[in-house]
């Protein structure tokens, strides 16, 4: 079965965020398929964050980079896209590829293969990651998307980025759910974090200012299944 | 006058016999003389067995004076000890005090030092906690006091440093307060590790243990000693004894209230008339009640009641601490009339002339009921008097049992557990940053502590393993390593660093993340700055308040402005939906001993004579409805109610045993297509719904009633529960920091504990996936199968309860049930049940939108 066209074709309404004109599908794993530029973006994987802290004496379970691997081998199994972009902070610090693997590495480097992959700089790796393939950029320009890493203070139409790890919270019938989400208001879009250790920050927050049309802020929530659609006046901030 | 009750006049027997040999100094005998005291015959009998060189458990209710008898045998020996000369040593520790509260240690510091002052002893005493400042710290390690005051985290920190057998090694005596509290919990496995150092220091330490009344005088007494390794002796070294009786009995009844009491709830609401008119006949009333919730409805709605304005006061552990020093110091200064207090009161504490305890709530222990009385009167010759108010008609079952229980002298405080493993690596990093150890040896020196007297060798290394690399199967931390394997086989911090950060995280307890309360003025909402802080509030009650909503805290209606960094912002409050905060911690499962109490009762109908008339009203109607089960048996009721079928069982093990059950059996229904819908959980019942008749597949054996409580499953089915739980989350987040594998968090270093929470939940789903068995998901399985599962009582219970249980079908709701069946819908939604709370806010979206 191929499984990554019955997930294409069955894509609900439900699932697809728009970005100054363009569509895309908001995978509830947390990664954004742009279906007509056979184009995939995640962020943030922050790979060896694990090994990263375990230099500084903190020995946290050495399988974060396995375990992140494992997920985005699934969605791209699911999409076969021919365009990745990795939308910085893809290591958690600069030494991080280095530090990688050998497996690991393998396993990367099998999935890269016969795709168009871009690393777009992070400030955790402003550097090329060492020994892999793939194009490093600052910033990637297709269509009328922006790819970069950290939003841009002035409003930039178009613009994809990561960085902040947005998460949104909800209370319900007196309950709080909170979850990783896409953040956007129609014009830019900011992605969720990918890497199995990555913590999350409110999209009220105050790093998020100025960032958003408020009244057109929307919170694509990550669900187990899908992603669910939270209008900006229904959030709250924690 | 406040070192009233360690000295104290008594009308026991002077010296007997059998302690004529006792030493006591000349002084002493001339102070109690000019007082026209006498020494009580245990003070005089533990003073003996240790000038006999033994370690002793002291076992004595409230107010028998313990801590006198304690550090006497201290005071007697420095009393003749031959003053330092100038230019001479300074001498180290003589006599190190541990208590499980700091107030305590605060307190003793007063208690002791006016007769220490008015005999003319050369007796220097200090306390060492959190709070003591830094240069006195240092300037205590420099000039050690006589006797130090202090508290298991502070004792875990000073054999951290270098130079711990310098500061110890004259040391005589350990005096080990409330030990009957300290050693059932993680604090109490870090200071049993502790004690097994410091007697590698000092051979012939020599521990005096004082406990109030205990199932178990044993567990304690090995506790005390240093314990030889299985293969040389099976024998367990045990402390002497010396047992004091309880004193006059104690006066308790129970409310037989005039009013209707009602089927379920824990309010007591119904009872504050006549709780007040007790306050008022009596000069001043210690309140007791089980959670922090409780409390602050109480406190709330006695001011409500209190036309007199009398002095009314509420103490519980969220609120500022300077509130609950000044509290304490009115009640000190007998101005207050009444208290309405939690556990945080539970301890010794001199507490003022208290005339009446009144418990509100069931004491879900016997022996937690007997230790709250005795803080009435505090004079162990008089009667102390006390009232329980049951708050519901379970509750008058369970307090006549306790009733019943505490004057037959019945105990049943809960059976010690074997020592965690992370505390253990939080101790073997400890020893690392102290000196540097031999493995061997450490071993032989952890398991001489009782609680680890069972720990083998393979675990020990996975442990040492865990503090060097993280102990993961995939070896990629070597060149990371904490601490390391030298040539000459020594284990050292590798990196001063390591050290530093040891001080930082020592102890095991572990706060859920909490935010303070700030309270400003009205109408400025969030912009309000710089008003009082009332106390601190768990994060995740505060996240569920909308801005506006009113709640309950502090004994003050609120208003909810918002949070703010790391603050609860309010201001005053009014309204009618006022919401109480619930807490984590302060909900005690009811002890198996009553538990068999309350069956007891409820099979035997000439017990219910000593119930109020409206209770065996009930119990006459169940039997005429349905069925009364024997003491041994376990009732299943089912009947149908609207388009749902219910079954309700009666094993009365507690709400935690309960819940654990109730997802079991809600697995295993669903596995059979029964489609259960969900179920709720007491401390009495458990009640279970679905869309299906559930009585016709008992009938039809599909499966049998027998089968679906069958114990196995407690195998597959818990395993695969617990997995997804997010109380093993929690669970794991707190093995996590007591284990050093993530930090603790410091005011001021994060905004809130919400980074800690995500990343140990990022880091529990990682190892489960990829290390099932890793040594610290074992721990943390251990903990939640003890703690917050209560499997073993569950197990015990499927086990007792084979081919017994009793299947009662019904047309309709009987009268036991009616009480958890009003508990139905107060209980919160399940973790699977947030995506339909995500999906019906999304959906609102769409109907605002128009595409509904």
């Amino acid at each position: 079965m191929n499984f990554s066209l019955a997930r294409v074709s069955l894509i609900a309404e439900a699932d697809m965020v728009g970005i100054a004109g363009e569509r895309a599908v908001g995978d509830p794993r947390g990664v954004l398929y742009f279906p007509e530029l056979r184009l995939l973006a995640v962020s943030d994987l922050h790979l060896e964050k694990g090994s990263s802290l375990a230099r500084r004496g903190t020995l946290i379970p050495p399988y974060d980079t396995g375990a992140t691997l494992l997920r985005l081998q699934a969605v791209i199994a699911d999409y076969q896209p021919a365009i990745v972009i990795s939308l910085g902070d893809s290591f958690h610090d600069g030494g991080g590829a280095q530090r990688m693997h050998q497996s690991f590495r393998e396993r990367l480097v099998a999935l890269m293969a016969g795709r168009d992959w871009f690393w777009v700089a992070g400030n955790h790796d402003p550097e090329a990651p060492a020994d892999l393939p793939g194009y490093t950029v600052r910033e990637l320009a297709i269509g009328s998307l922006l790819f970069r890493h950290e939003p841009s203070k002035i409003r930039v139409e178009g613009e994809i980025a990561g960085h902040l790890h947005p998460c949104a919270r909800i209370v319900q019938r007196g309950r709080s759910v909170r979850r990783r989400c896409f953040a956007g208001d129609g014009g830019r879009m900011i992605m969720p974090a990918f890497g199995a250790y990555t913590g999350s920050l409110n999209v009220l927050d105050r790093a998020y200012a100025g960032l958003f049309r408020r009244e057109s802020l929307m919170a694509y929530m990550l669900g187990a299944e899908r992603i669910f659609a939270i209008s900006g006046s229904m959030l709250r901030p924690g | 006058m406040p070192s009233r009750y360690l000295w104290r006049v008594t009308e026991q027997p002077r010296l007997t016999e059998q302690n004529a040999a006792v030493h006591l100094p000349e002084p002493f005998v001339k102070w109690f003389a000019e007082r026209g005291w006498s020494p009580r015959a245990h003070q005089v009998e533990l003073l003996a067995t240790v000038q006999d060189r033994q370690s002793v458990l002291l076992i004595a209710p409230t107010g028998a004076g313990k801590t006198l008898a304690g550090f006497l045998p201290s005071l007697t020996e420095l009393a003749g000890r031959p003053r330092r000369r100038p230019g001479q040593a300074h001498r180290g520790i003589h006599t190190l005090y541990i208590s499980p509260l700091k107030a305590l240690a605060v307190d003793i510091e007063r208690n002791l030092g006016k007769p220490v002052e008015e005999i003319g002893l050369p007796v220097t005493i200090e306390t060492r906690t959190g709070d003591t400042p830094a240069h006195k710290r240092q300037r205590q390690k420099l000039v050690p006091p006589d006797i130090l005051l202090t508290t298991p985290e502070q004792l875990a920190l000073l054999i951290a440093a270098p130079d711990a057998r310098r500061f110890f090694e004259d040391m005589r005596y350990v005096v080990l307060d409330e030990l009957h509290s300290l050693v059932t919990s993680k604090r109490g496995h870090l200071l049993a590790l502790g004690l097994a150092r410091l007697r590698s220091f000092v051979p012939d330490l020599q521990t005096i243990g004082l406990s109030a009344t205990v199932a178990e005088p044993d567990e304690l007494r090995r506790w005390l000693l240093g314990q030889n390794p299985p293969e040389i002796s099976t024998k367990p070294a045990m402390a002497s004894l010396i047992t004091v009786a309880g004193g006059a009995k104690p006066d308790i009844s129970i409310l037989d209230s005039e009013q209707h009491v009602p089927w379920s709830g824990h309010s007591a609401r119904y009872a504050i008339p006549e709780i007040y008119e007790a306050i008022k006949r009596h000069r001043t009333t210690l309140l007791f009640v089980n959670t922090r919730s409780q409390a602050e409805l109480l406190f709330q709605e006695l001011w409500r009641a209190n036309e007199d304005s009398l002095p009314i006061a509420l103490h519980h552990g969220s609120l500022d601490v300077g509130q609950r020093r000044r509290v304490e110091k009115a009640m000190g200064e007998n101005a207050l009339r009444a208290i309405v207090a939690t556990s945080t009161l539970d301890l010794g504490i001199d507490w003022g002339d208290v005339d009446l305890v009144v418990h509100v709530g069931a004491p879900k222990g016997a022996s937690r009921l007997a230790q709250r009385i005795g803080r009435a009167n505090h004079r162990m010759d008089e009667p102390s008097k006390a009232i329980l108010i049951p708050a519901n008609r379970f509750e008058v079952l369970e307090c006549r049992a306790a009733l019943d229980a505490n004057y037959l002298g019945a105990q049943d405080t809960p059976p010690l557990i074997d020592g965690a493993l992370d505390v253990l690596s939080q101790h073997v990093l400890g020893s690392a940053c102290a000196a540097p150890f031999d493995a061997d040896l450490l071993f032989e020196e952890v398991r001489s502590a009782a609680p680890y007297a069972r720990l083998e060798r393979g675990t020990f290394d996975r442990v040492v393993d865990f503090v060097a690399t993280g102990g993961y199967a995939l070896k990629s931390y070597e060149r990371y390593a904490r601490i390391r394997k030298t040539n000459d086989g020594m284990w050292r911090v590798s990196h001063p660093r390591i050290a530093q950060q040891y001080r930082l995280n020592v102890g095991t307890i572990v706060e859920m993340p909490e935010l303070n309360v700030r309270y400003v003025r009205q109408g400025r909402g969030l912009a309000g700055r710089g008003g009082p802080v009332l106390g601190k509030i768990e994060e995740y009650f505060a996240e569920t308040l909308r801005p506006g909503d009113s709640f309950l805290f502090a004994g003050k209606v609120l208003r909810f402005e918002g949070i703010r960094e790391n603050e609860c912002v309010v201001s005053n409050g009014a309204g009618a939906n006022i919401i109480v905060p619930s807490y984590a911690g302060g909900k005690f499962p009811l002890s198996t001993y009553l538990a068999d109490q309350v069956r007891g009762m409820l099979a035997d109908s000439n017990r219910w004579q000593a119930l109020p008339e409206q209770v065996a009203d009930w119990l006459r109607l169940q039997k005429e409805k349905s069925v009364l089960p024997k003491r041994g048996d376990l009732l299943v009721e089912t009947f149908p109610r609207g388009n749902r079928h219910y079954m309700v069982a009666y094993p009365f093990e507690g709400r935690l045993a309960h819940q654990t059950l109730g997802m079991l059996l809600t697995r295993r229904l669903e596995r059979v297509g029964a489609r259960p819908l969900g179920f709720v959980a007491t401390d009495y019942s458990l009640a279970v719904w679905a869309l299906d008749d559930m009585a016709s597949l008992f009938k039809a054996r599909k499966p049998s009633l027998a089968a679906l409580f069958d114990e196995d499953m407690l195998g597959d089915d818990l395993e695969a529960w617990l997995n997804d739980s997010w109380m093993l989350k929690r669970t794991f987040r707190t093995c996590a920091v007591i284990a050093g594998l993530i930090e603790k968090r410091f005011p001021g270093q994060e905004k809130s504990g919400r980074q800690v929470t995500v990343s140990a939940d990022l880091i529990y789903d990682v190892l489960r996936s990829h290390e099932p068995d890793h040594i610290l998901l074992q721990a943390t399985r251990t903990d939640a199968a003890a703690g917050l599962l209560d499997v073993s009582r569950l197990a015990e219970m499927l086990s007792r309860v084979r081919g017994r249980i009793v299947h009662k079908h019904l047309e309709q709701i009987s009268p036991l049930a009616v009480p958890i069946m009003l508990e139905i819908g107060k209980e919160s939604v399940n973790g699977a049940a947030n995506e339909t709370l995500l999906m019906e806010a999304a959906d609102l979206v769409e109907e605002a939108m128009g595409r509904g």
